[in-house]
């Protein structure tokens, strides 16, 4: 009860800010936030995959790439799509799918989800690192194919004035939402069988779990999530192209959740806030430095040297991550015991 | 109805050229504590994967209750009503004590997936039962202060009553036990063989464990099955497997070259 209270609390009063921060808050503080959340959503269902289940995938490009090519195909109008496709007419079915904000970007996560579905039936019936290199294929394939098929993607050069409905509101709950789903699957009987998967496989099937349901479900619940993450980046930027769903999305997706403690999605969300906030705040060093009176002038590229070596140094003292593998109110619990 | 729970027949195991098992029988007896008792190597974990469904045998059935089982996905076989533990304890690290139980509690909460996300009743009910059930099987092994403590933060002793709770929560009719009392000291081990009785009678099992300690062995099991080399070389009460030729020169060596 006291729980639920707490719960219901915390949810309105993000809920609040949310609604508080669209309506006062200037737009460059906007399109961060924006960032912050929509990265948020990706580091949280990748964490389920990678950091709760132990399976270690390097997905999120490829699923991202999905959803957004999925939304952005169902936001475009009909006649923004024949005047865009250069190349080559669009097919009949691009110009047929048609939706509204929310399905189209819950089209992107079903989507994504489905092809989940299909990547894990033959990789999850074997042991080992063979999901890793088959899902770092598979984002290679995703990018390749939109560069290739122009009939359904435009080619490389991308869909572009795509309908921007994604404000900080629609961000913001929808990784309220993420959140609330990730913990709600952790702390239940699915969750408790994913982390028996990442910790002895062997021993979870001699507890009669199906460890190849638990990984797919896994699997697929984080492909949706980034799926609808994608959606919610296409509408956001209104332009999309093959190129920006490289490997180096899923790698910094990486750096995020490893920072927070593989498993904790508390940790996810508060190593997001730090990667994606400290890159903004860390924007002045590729200004012109100023050292004791000394004008040592503007090195782009500081920014990103520093913000290596901090990293490096938490890596050092936090080898566990922020929060290792638990829930920021676990910590909470055990102090007032 | 017949008596017999579990019936291994003409079980043979080869890995390549090596035969681990060579044409093994035995029964066990509802209600029976059956030893499976030999020196190193003499194939008495292989048997364990067998009946499991880990290792699926070159030649021969494993009949449970009638029903032939060779070959059934190890998590299928769980719910058939086959609970084991690990020779090396194997509890899942990075949970409590109490969520270790709760894994074997799986079958049982059988919400669905989207039942769990949108927190539908069926979910609250469940994991109440389950939790409940969890208290309980920490209770009748006396652990249950360690209930949110990590699983591997215990004695060593404390971890394998928690790996065999762990293994009672998921409802089994034979519990498998690969040397329970490994690496104890005697108090603990005559503490263990309270709690195996007891738990024998609560759940009304069948229980066949492997094991090296022959005080234990002895004061334990009904009936035993002694192999070397794969191979059944005697069946019978412990009290006379002690005093076999065969069963002294499987672990002793052959004295009559000397």
């Amino acid at each position: 009860m006291k729980n639920l209270i707490r719960n219901i609390v915390l949810i309105v009063a993000t809920l609040l800010f949310i609604f508080y921060a669209q309506k006062n808050f200037d737009s460059y503080t906007l399109s961060i936030l924006n960032n912050i959340g929509i990265f948020a959503i990706l580091a949280l269902s990748y964490n389920l995959i990678n950091g709760v289940a132990g399976q270690f995938s390097l997905e999120p490009n490829g699923f991202v790439a999905i959803g957004a090519y999925f939304t952005a195909i169902f936001l475009l109008p009909a006649d923004a799509k024949v005047d865009m496709f250069a190349l080559v007419d669009p097919a009949p079915i691009i110009l047929q799918m048609k939706a509204q904000f929310i399905p189209a970007v819950l089209m992107g996560g079903i989507a994504a989800s489905i092809i989940a579905l299909l990547l894990s039936l033959p990789v999850f019936r074997v042991r080992g690192d063979y999901l890793a290199i088959v899902t770092l294929g598979f984002g290679f394939i995703i990018r390749i194919f939109a560069i290739n098929n122009p009939a359904y993607t435009n080619g490389a050069m991308g869909l572009n004035d795509i309908p921007s409905n994604a404000n900080f509101i629609w961000i913001g709950i929808f990784t309220l939402v993420t959140f609330i789903a990730m913990i709600h699957i952790i702390y239940s009987k699915y969750g408790r069988a994913m982390k028996s998967v990442r910790d002895d496989e062997d021993a979870a099937t001699a507890m009669g779990i199906n460890t190849f349901k638990m990984k797919t479900y896994a699997f697929m619940t984080s492909a949706f999530f980034e799926g609808i993450g994608g959606g919610l980046l296409a509408s956001m930027l209104t332009t999309i192209t093959p190129d920006q769903f490289s490997f180096l999305l899923t790698f910094q997706l990486l750096i995020i959740i490893v920072l927070g403690g593989l498993g904790s999605m508390s940790g996810a969300l508060i190593a997001t806030i730090l990667v994606m906030g400290g890159m903004e705040w860390l924007r002045f060093l590729d200004d012109n430095i100023i050292l004791f009176g000394v004008d040592f002038g503007a090195h782009p590229g500081t920014r990103m040297v520093v913000f290596s070596i901090l990293l490096i140094i938490m890596m050092l003292f936090a080898r566990k991550g922020i929060l290792g593998d638990k829930e920021l109110l676990a910590y909470f619990k055990k102090k007032s015991k | 109805m017949s008596n017999t729970i579990l019936k291994i027949e003409n079980v043979t195991m080869q890995f390549g050229g090596v035969t681990a098992i060579d044409n093994l029988s035995f029964e066990v007896q509802k209600g029976q504590i059956y030893g499976l008792i030999g020196p190193n190597g003499a194939g008495k974990t292989t048997i364990f994967n067998i009946i499991t469904g880990n290792l699926f045998p070159t030649s021969g059935f494993v009949v449970f209750e009638e029903n032939d089982i060779t070959g059934t996905k190890p998590n299928r076989v769980v719910y058939k009503g086959i609970a084991r533990t690990f020779q090396n304890i194997r509890l899942f690290k990075s949970m409590t004590v109490l969520e270790n139980i709760l894994i074997g509690c799986d079958a049982e909460a059988n919400y669905s997936y989207l039942e769990a996300i949108f927190r539908l009743p069926r979910y609250f009910k469940r994991e109440k039962e389950i939790k409940e059930k969890a208290y309980k099987l920490l209770d009748i092994f006396g652990i249950t202060e360690f209930a949110n403590t990590n699983a591997t933060a215990l004695s060593y002793g404390n971890q394998r009553k928690v790996e065999i709770a762990r293994a009672l929560a998921t409802n089994p009719k034979l519990l498998l036990l690969d040397e329970p009392a490994a690496g104890m000291n005697s108090n603990e081990t005559a503490e263990l063989s309270n709690i195996i009785h007891k738990i024998k009678k609560d759940f009304n099992l069948t229980i066949l464990l492997i094991e090296h300690d022959m005080k234990f062995v002895n004061a334990m099991c009904d009936k035993l099955t002694v192999l070397d080399y794969g191979a059944n070389i005697f069946e019978g009460k412990p009290a006379d497997a002690i005093v076999n030729e065969k069963v002294i020169s499987a672990y002793l060596g052959d004295f009559s070259h000397a």
